[in-house]
């Protein structure tokens, strides 16, 4: 069973870049990443450019861009993971081992396999 | 009513959670689909039962009549229909399918899968009592206190959830098991205390509680639940009057207690105080224990209460204990300590429409002489009551302390 995991972050509270906790972080997330390797579960992965988002709605053959999101929420999407796991229980064990889930939040989403 | 609708009747009310059970581990873990299948085979056996009489072993043939309703659901649907031919390879009546342990653990099973996290609180309370305690979907809404269709809708979006999201139909493994224990507890509780609990819903989680004990004998607040129910349990005799009035504690007729049930709860909190640091559910077993064992309400050991209820809110920061606590210091050291604590409850302004601590105050101000004071705070209680079983209850209360003259000959302080 395949899961999208979305990891978001408070802006307003994020560490520095060129601090030590920002090197320890990046540590954490480097260990994580290749212990799901290791366990073959890691499908894919990206981090994403949130200040960078475009949203895109069609309507009546006309198609509009937004900047964002990002202004209005306070938890911005910054990452994701799609990882290949037995069950729940799995995909949220491996969601609680990022740096996300102390500081942010991490939304675990079954993927609906039937339909690709 | 025939024998077959009678056997029908009892096979629904005992073998139901097991057959459900049983399936949903084959279909390994959907939920859903075993529902739906176990629902039919029910239909089947109201035809078939009358027709050619009533199965030798009723909980085995509905169970074989449910799995040939999964296949037949699945071959229908093309998808589907690859799964059905994996299902079917394997016989599926086994004799061990029925054997007790198995049937066990396989409801141990559906507990936690009902009582998975990822479930919000009402869905796993309300799938429980669907599929591991059997009630209908109307006996729930009531309980529940919810429309039927609203009812039967939750049930849906929580057993599709299981099937999409794929929660295990399994106990979970030693990491996890801790946290996951506390949820199946705390709904096996609810069960109990809820306001609106049917006798049979009672019944039903002490069998759960006697279950998760017997198949999980080193979970030390899993006896502490057992205990804590059947303690609680043992009062029920006493708890209404003739006339179906709710009697205080402090006034139940102690000789009506189910001496049984007692002795069966003092043995599991012994049990479970020889596992561990007591837990919430352990202490409040003892706090039930102590009444249990006390000759009157005014020969309780107090001081002991009061210091369990002091454990307990490290535990439970909700002000029924802080209350609770405050009563018992009331009778370990006077009336003006009990009350001292109460005030401090009270300055919480959001407590101000909170029933326990109005019905505390009015018996610690009786019990203090403040006649007029008890009397207002009685007042305050009564219009509080959620239902007329506890309004009459507090307004015996409040003409006993209205006519405290005679009353203090026959409750001494």
């Amino acid at each position: 069973m395949q899961y999208l995991l979305l990891l978001t972050y408070r802006p307003a509270d994020n560490t520095q870049e060129g601090t030590p906790e920002f090197d320890a972080e990046m540590q954490r997330w480097h260990a994580l990443n290749a212990e799901m390797r290791k366990e073959g579960v890691l499908v894919g992965l990206s981090g994403l450019r949130p200040d960078a988002a475009t949203t895109v709605r069609s309507q009546g053959g006309e198609v509009t861009l937004t900047d964002g999101p990002y202004a209005e929420t306070k938890e911005v999407l910054f990452s994701f993971y799609i990882l290949d796991v037995p069950d729940l229980d799995a995909a949220t064990a491996w969601a609680a081992k990022t740096p996300a889930a102390e500081y942010g939040s991490v939304e675990v989403h079954p993927m609906d396999q039937f339909q690709t | 009513m025939s024998a077959a609708a009678r056997a029908l009747e009892e096979a629904f009310r005992h073998e139901r959670a097991a057959v459900l059970a049983t399936v949903t581990r084959r279909l390994e873990g959907d939920l859903a689909l075993a529902e739906d299948a176990v629902q039919d085979a029910f239909v089947a056996a109201a035809v078939d039962w009358e027709r050619s009489g009533v199965p030798d072993r009723p909980g085995a043939w509905l169970t074989t009549t449910a799995w040939r309703r999964v296949l037949d659901r699945l071959r229908r649907d093309r998808v589907a229909a690859a799964r059905a031919a994996e299902l079917a390879r394997p016989a599926f009546y086994e004799e061990a399918d029925f054997e007790r342990s198995s049937l066990e653990d396989d409801q141990l099973r559906m507990l936690f899968t009902c009582c998975h996290p990822a479930l919000s609180p009402d869905a796993r309370t309300a799938l429980t009592l669907r599929s591991v305690v059997g009630l209908t979907v109307p006996e729930i809404a009531r309980v529940l206190v919810t429309g039927e269709t609203a009812m039967e809708q939750r049930l849906v979006r929580a057993r599709r959830k299981i099937a999409d999201a794929r929660i295990p139909f399994r106990v979970p493994a030693d990491e996890l098991l801790g946290e996951r224990l506390a949820v199946v507890l705390r709904v096996v509780y609810l069960l109990y205390t809820d306001r609106h609990a049917t006798a049979r819903a009672c019944e039903e989680a002490i069998r759960l509680a006697r279950l998760l004990a017997a198949l999980m004998p080193d979970a030390d607040e899993a006896h502490g639940l057992l205990a804590l129910l059947l303690l609680t349990d043992a009062r029920r005799p006493a708890r209404l009057d003739a006339d179906g009035m709710l009697v205080a504690l402090a006034r139940q007729d102690r000789s009506c207690w189910d001496a049984a049930r007692t002795r069966e709860g003092l043995a599991a909190l012994d049990r479970a105080l020889h596992l561990g640091r007591p837990g919430p559910y352990i202490v409040q077993a003892a706090i039930a224990a102590l009444h249990a064992q006390a000759p009157t309400w005014e020969d309780t050991d107090w001081p002991q209460i009061a210091g369990l209820y002091a454990e307990l809110e490290r535990h439970d920061t909700s002000p029924v204990v802080t209350v609770n606590r405050a009563v018992a210091v009331a009778y370990a050291d006077g009336p003006a300590e009990g009350l001292a604590i109460l005030d401090r409850v009270a300055a919480d302004r959001r407590l101000d429409r909170y029933l326990p601590l109005h019905a505390a105050r009015a018996d610690l101000l009786r019990r203090a002489g403040d006649a007029p004071g008890a009397d207002a705070a009685y007042v305050k209680a009564i219009a509080l009551a959620p239902t007329d079983a506890e309004r009459s209850a507090l307004e015996w209360e409040r003409r006993l302390a209205q006519g405290a003259a005679s009353i203090s000959r026959i409750f001494p302080r």
